[in-house]
């Protein structure tokens, strides 16, 4: 009898509770979603619809008219499109597997105590940091073919016995690309398999050893397992970011020469903002979208396989 | 240790020899190593502030001078103060002053509205019974991989509609749009990490959910703070191609300006190697300063790049 006049106003407080926690949901969420929505939902939906017709703004004229896929047809038989693919394809295997190669190993090579560690850690962020425009003017220099410091010092050693343009023919254009795309993005990957490394214990390796396990078994058999996880989030991350890549491009080579170094990217930037044809553009950007769906859906798998959220 | 002898006498004097070898070298050559990763890091940067006190003739030497002989600091007075007398400078080089306020400004609104919003919402998602919360996570962390090229076009149509091109307000709802589902991952992963007991005990002594946050939570959250908030100032700081697009005479950011230092003579590198180094200072002391931050906020997985 006590109990159920105790427990009808503790209802009535729960319920109480309830809308407040309600209202109060909708205040938290409501800012990051407003801005989130404006910013990104609707523009991206929209973004379909401008694919799906003609839009070219040097021909006015010709209005909005409905073209289906058209825009997608006549893209994927664009042999423009077709080499920026393929250039993009080169650029990215490339610089995420040097990139991820090379962090490995230095994070292996620093992952043990010694004088300065805290120093080389500090500077790894350097490259991370500075923003990817002042990478591309900063190689654009070192490369410059009369006064650059590239030239200048692979020729004072005698490596070179004449100046190399570097940016001068498509292949090695993109090499030079790639090259600075390693020097950002190599340190900060490597900080992330460095705290990977970290957290295996010392004692696996010891008893590794004691079992005659040479240092390349202990690294196939003990570390690689241990940082798949990190190996699997690098790898995605990287691909999707290089796949990405436009300011780099865009203040180093300028996609250039002869369409060399025009990555995805920078072929839509050009679609759209240079010939102003909205409609392909949109299109285009489409297409790459949905190559990093493919990509983001490998991403969350990984994720959510080897990461409990 | 003695394994080896009572197994193969030969070999283990083998393994000895390497062994010794490897005492004695080993620290050596992986000193050599670690120098070459140092020089490999800071080589290139170092030629740009070099080229950046180099005077113009000493810029245009082969091979180049190393060191310059005649330092000179005119272009970072250029940029900051003003061309002197006589000094010509690219057009943009006149604005660049202007630009770095226009970063500063922008980039630290972002940060803040990412750090309010962002938080917010993160910490509903993580404790509050939010509708469809596994497809938000989800589309936020799909939301922050998208190629911003994709929905650049419709973009610039919603900003021309708004009459908000070229305007702080509209740079500031652009980046924290695209930088929030970044800070709501990173957030919702930290928040995770706190037990819910602080809350509920909390609650208990009569604080409602919103001052358990205020009191609790928030002041405990300071290093996921900190880690978001330098992901939300370096990336706003270094982005460049939403700049590119929407900005123009009034709000042009840094990251634009030091591509546009070129003359009828051409590029005026040492300029744009003055403009590159100023540029990367506030990014890179936040970087040094909060280190720790940014390292243990990396491990709570996705990050900006």
């Amino acid at each position: 009898m006590a109990s159920t006049a105790l427990s009808k106003p503790q209802k009535r407080g729960i319920s109480r509770r309830r809308r407040e926690e309600i209202l109060l949901t909708i205040l938290l969420m409501a800012p990051a979603v407003l801005i989130i929505a404006v910013v990104t939902v609707y523009p991206f939906l929209r973004s379909f619809w401008i694919s799906l017709i003609g839009w070219n703004l040097t021909r006015p004229q010709e209005g909005h008219p409905f073209l289906g896929l058209e825009n997608y047809r006549f893209i994927l038989t664009d042999p423009l499109f077709l080499d920026s693919v393929r250039i993009t394809l080169i650029f990215v295997i490339a610089a995420v597997t040097i990139e991820i190669t090379l962090a490995i190993g230095i994070a292996l090579l620093l992952n043990r105590p010694f004088r300065g560690r805290w120093l080389v850690r500090m500077l790894a962020l350097l490259p991370w940091a500075i923003p990817s425009v002042v990478n591309g003017i900063m190689w654009k220099w070192i490369l410059n073919p009369s006064y650059g410091s590239l030239n200048g010092l692979l020729y004072s050693l005698g490596i070179i016995d004449r100046y190399i343009v570097w940016l001068g023919s498509p292949d090695l254009a993109l090499a030079m690309v790639t090259i600075a795309d390693i020097w950002k993005e190599t340190p900060f990957i490597m900080l992330l398999f460095l705290a990977a490394l970290q957290t295996i214990p010392h004692e696996l390796y010891e008893a590794a050893r004691v079992d005659g396990s040479s240092p390349v078994q202990s690294f196939f058999h003990i570390t690689l397992p241990l940082i798949r996880p990190t190996l699997f989030v690098a790898v995605a991350l990287r691909t999707i970011w290089a796949l990405k890549s436009f300011d780099l491009i865009y203040t180093l080579t300028a996609g250039g020469p002869s369409n060399g170094t025009a990555v995805l990217g920078y072929y839509t930037y050009v679609k759209s903002f240079v010939s102003l044809q909205l409609g392909r553009g949109a299109a285009v950007a489409y297409i790459m979208t949905f190559a990093v769906l493919l990509l983001v859906i490998f991403y969350q798998r990984a994720l959510y396989r080897e990461v409990k959220y | 240790m003695d394994t080896p002898v009572k197994l193969a006498g030969a070999r283990s004097v083998q393994v000895n020899a390497l062994q010794f070898a490897h005492k004695a070298l080993g620290p050596l050559f992986f000193y050599i190593l670690v120098a070459l990763l140092v020089f490999a890091i800071l080589a290139p940067f170092t030629w740009m502030v070099i080229s950046s006190i180099s005077p113009p003739a000493e810029l245009a030497t082969t091979p180049p001078h190393w060191i310059p002989q005649n330092p000179t600091l005119s272009r970072y007075r250029a940029l900051i103060f003003g061309p002197s007398e006589g000094q010509s400078i690219p057009i943009a080089a006149v604005k660049f002053l202007d630009s770095l306020k226009n970063s500063l400004v922008i980039s630290t609104t972002v940060t803040l509205i990412c750090i309010v919003a962002g938080a917010s919402a993160a910490y509903a998602l993580v404790r509050l019974p939010v509708p469809g919360r596994q497809h938000f996570l989800f589309s936020m962390l799909s939301a922050q991989m998208m190629p911003i090229i994709v929905i650049i076009i419709p973009l610039y149509l919603v900003m021309q509609t708004l009459d908000w091109m070229d305007t702080y307000h509209g740079m500031i709802l652009l980046y924290s749009g695209f930088m929030l589902p970044t800070v709501i991952w990173i957030m919702f992963s930290y928040f995770q990490t706190l037990p819910e007991e602080l809350e509920e005990a909390a609650m208990i002594d009569g604080c409602s959910r919103f001052q358990a946050l205020l009191r609790v939570v928030l002041p405990i959250s300071g290093p996921g703070l900190v880690a978001v908030a330098a992901f939300s100032f370096l990336y706003t700081w270094n982005e460049f191609f939403m700049a590119l697009i929407f900005t123009a005479s009034r709000t042009k950011t840094i990251t634009v300006i030091v591509t546009e230092f070129s003359t009828q003579s051409g590029i005026d590198y040492g300029l744009m190697m003055t403009g590159g180094v100023i540029g990367s200072i506030p990014p890179l002391i936040i970087a040094f300063l909060l280190q720790r931050y940014i390292v243990s906020g990396l491990t709570a997985g996705a990050v900006k790049g």
